[in-house]
């Protein structure tokens, strides 16, 4: 039986279930049901977080300044961005200005991660539901470098390169540890790439895998400490000392210098590898425009990258902010976050428990109290669940909503509203790219539309980087050294009560915490991140969440391989965080797939 | 003629997520470690959180890795095991993790595929006894395996040629691998949410 949903979903959940758990190749733990209809199309998902995340917990009565420090290590890839979120919340809570140095130290470390985090994203995790690595093994080294050099400039493409490469993997292989091979549906029906472009993309993210540990000497260099960078309420903990020698942790010219050039292979390796190889997958998978999910309907961005310090205006932010309702592109909502009416939070069908299951919570006030029940409809038992009952209590992420109306975040979200605001800059690459493929602006609205976005925003990103690395040298060489205000560090300073919220765009989408601080001790504090946004169970009303949404009419080749829901859910980049990583002796644990 | 510059190096590593009970073991063992011993030029020590990619090249740069981490044997909580070389890699197929927090097996495939990884490997691993207990601390069998822990990596440093000093001062706070009350003293005394 078919039903409606208010933000305008059909749900059938009549034909056969399919389990998958865990959804592989993701931060965290992830558990997605859906039902197909006869055809095997997806009529009905239910995306259910099942490993609980309480920083909020443990951070009350601790001492604000630290914050950062805890939620820095909720999961090992938002590192950074947690703790620049949480430094902004105790600055707004308490007033603290930061100097201009700070603001471009902290843009460059934050554009660094999304520099890093889409191309690992993309060729670690995400281009192996694109890229049949084990059809790479049959291509033909001379025509793989031919396509190779018809597309990019890129130097390493000769035919004994790659012709290298097939003998390298071909004896990975042969070894029978297959590493980050393992669980894949190699020589699935839904991969359409020819063995030349497999081969040309596994050498890229063999490149990528090497690349990305340049990057990351950035956040080194800027947080004083690699892989836990340092940070600091007021600023940024690195002092300037320009003409220095091997002062410790200081920043001098030979430091500038290193990231200077850090910025600009990144550049070159974005430009001339990572978009050439998007515009390639994208032509070949042209006809698969599945998984658009809410990004027609529905889409957030916060906002960030402030071009002034300590000014969050839409006008300084270089990422676009605000919201999207109901495919309304002429109309862009002004966020508050402060405002006890915009962003809630609520639990009628997460494992949580409110006073009133209908009502919303504002973050300030929001209560992180567990409660694990099942619906009347589960099947199986509390340890041993086999079908999730999407009626009851189904998930540990809370379902986040904007006036009520469940969102998409993320590069697809931030895309669509600096579209939609016609900035150049996103609007003018993105519409490049479409035409180069022959699809309509529509076309955005996709898995496809995800993946590449993300890469459109990963070349904006280190342009960006370029741009705030310039005006920290030219601010520096002008005489101006400040990089923190500490004049509000001495908690007797402080008011006796007090909140704030910080936010950021963290890679994967909007990312927000509060904070409520009460005689210099934190008395509440609640982080509502991307993943809860887009993987967010249905809320009292009914209305589904993005990867739900997404999920809705795509057709599967193959059920027992449901590599098209690996593909959509891995668009959004999810981070379901912070879970546990014990080895156990057997290992090599599949996803389990069942069909009912 | 063997110079200490051409040392073999050695990466002294602890891993997992130390917001989560007995799933910090790894962690809070590199750190107590590093506040106790002194180690040579050719000796790196390493929180390693729960970091994935961003590691490999730190085991790029290392010729032999010792690192710490809780591991489900399928033992007694609290039971040390010492493994060895190609059977690291069986040991560190995760479970419930990926690509991003990337388990460790693959950041050693990751540096197997670029071609260096540590020729020798010593995992030291302790089963867990709590996992569910977000912000808990460690449980005490696994909390009387940090010493234990730490003798087994010093007798190996040994073997290698590096041993450990202990520390003739003591650490002093700014140097210790965790600060900000993450440490292990602060965030133990505070662990109890009130």
């Amino acid at each position: 039986m078919a039903v409606q949903t208010p933000n305008g979903f059909t749900l059938d959940r009549s034909g056969r279930r399919i389990v998958i758990d865990p959804l592989t190749r993701i931060e965290g733990h992830l558990r997605i049901e859906a039902n197909l209809d006869s055809d095997n199309v997806i009529r009905n998902a239910v995306s259910s977080g099942t490993m609980w995340r309480g920083i909020e917990v443990i951070l009350r009565g601790r001492n604000p300044r630290d914050a950062w420090a805890f939620t820095e290590r909720i999961c090992g890839v938002c590192t950074g961005t947690h703790a620049l979120t949480s430094v902004r919340a105790v600055e707004n809570a308490l007033g603290v200005t930061i100097p201009e140095n700070a603001n471009s130290v902290r843009n460059i470390m934050q554009l660094c991660l999304f520099v890093h985090d889409h191309l690992v994203h993309f060729y670690h995790l995400h281009a192996l539901d694109w890229v049949d690595v084990v059809s790479a093994l049959k291509a033909d080294p001379k025509s793989t470098s031919a396509l190779a050099q018809s597309i990019s400039p890129w130097p390493q493409a000769s035919p004994g390169y790659f012709k290298d490469l097939q003998i390298r993997l071909t004896k990975f292989f042969g070894s029978g540890q297959l590493g980050p091979f393992k669980n894949g549906y190699w020589g699935h029906p839904a991969y359409k790439l020819p063995p030349e472009a497999n081969l040309m993309v596994v050498a890229h993210y063999l490149e990528a895998l090497d690349f990305q540990k340049e990057i990351v000497k950035i956040q080194a260099i800027y947080g004083g400490k690699n892989p836990h960078p340092n940070w600091l309420v007021g600023g940024v903990p690195c002092a300037i000392n320009i003409d220095g020698i091997g002062a410790v942790g200081a920043i001098n010219i030979e430091r500038l210098n290193i990231v200077s050039s850090i910025i600009d292979r990144s550049i070159e390796f974005v430009e001339q590898v990572y978009l050439p190889d998007i515009a390639a997958i994208c032509s070949f998978y042209k006809d698969w425009l599945h998984g658009g999910g809410l990004s027609s309907k529905s889409v957030m961005s916060y906002g960030d990258i402030p071009e002034n310090a300590n000014d969050c205006s839409t006008e300084s932010f270089k990422l676009p902010r605000g919201v999207i309702l109901d495919g309304n592109l002429k109309e862009i909502l002004p966020i508050d976050h402060g405002d006890p009416e915009q962003i809630q939070e609520f639990v009628a069908h997460s494992w949580y428990k409110y006073p009133s299951d209908c009502c919303g919570l504002h973050p300030w006030d929001g209560i992180t109290e567990p409660s694990f029940e099942l619906g009347s409809k589960l099947k199986g038992n509390k340890t041993d669940i086999k079908e999730l009952d999407e009626g009851g209590k189904y998930s540990w992420i809370k379902a986040p909503r904007w006036r009520g109306r469940a969102v998409e975040v993320g590069p697809l979200a931030r895309y669509i509203v600096g579209y939609a605001q016609g900035k150049a800059e996103f609007k003018e690459p993105a519409e490049r790219l479409l035409k180069g493929l022959n699809l309509p602006v529509t076309a955005l609205f996709s898995t496809l539309g995800r993946t590449a976005a993300r890469a459109l925003e990963c070349q904006w990103a280190a342009h960006q980087m370029r741009y705030f690395q310039d005006k920290l040298v030219i601010s520096i060489k002008a005489g101006n050294t400040a990089t923190a205000n500490v004049s509000r560090w001495n908690p007797e300073s402080w008011p006796k009560e007090a909140k704030g919220y910080g936010f950021t765009e963290a890679p994967r989408g909007a990312l927000g915490h509060w904070i409520k601080i009460k005689d210099a001790k934190i008395d509440n504090y609640q982080c509502v991140v991307p993943t809860t946004w887009n993987g967010s169970p249905r809320d009292f009303e009914g209305n589904i969440g993005a990867f739900e949404a997404s999920l809705i009419g795509t057709p599967m080749a193959d059920p027992q391989r449901p590599l098209e829901i690996l593909r959509t859910i891995h668009s959004f980049d999810p981070c379901l965080a912070c879970s546990t990583h014990v080895m156990t002796p057997d290992g090599q644990e599949m996803a389990s797939v069942k069909i009912r | 003629m063997l110079s200490p510059t051409n040392k073999k190096r050695i990466l002294v590593l602890g891993i997992g997520n130390i917001l989560w009970a007995d799933e910090g073991f790894g962690v809070r063992v590199v750190e107590e470690f590093h506040r106790r011993y002194a180690v040579d030029d050719n000796v790196t020590v390493l929180d390693g959180g729960t970091q994935g990619l961003y590691l490999v090249s730190f085991l790029e740069q290392a010729d032999r890795l010792i690192v710490f981490d809780a591991i489900d044997y399928g033992l007694l909580p609290g039971q040390l095991m010492l493994v060895r070389d190609d059977e690291v890699p069986k040991f560190t197929g995760a479970r419930k993790v990926s690509l991003h927090q990337t388990g460790f097996q693959e950041v050693l495939s990751a540096a197997e595929l670029l071609g260096r990884r540590p020729r020798e490997l010593a995992l030291i691993g302790c089963q867990p006894f709590d996992l569910e207990d977000w912000g808990g601390p460690l449980t005490a069998p696994v909390r009387f395996q940090i010493a234990p822990a730490i003798k087994l990596a010093c007798k190996l440093l040994e073997q290698w040629g590096s041993p450990a000093k202990l520390r003739s001062l003591p650490l002093p706070a700014s140097e210790r691998l965790l600060a900000n009350n993450i440490d292990h003293a602060n965030y133990e005394m505070r662990a109890q949410p009130i």
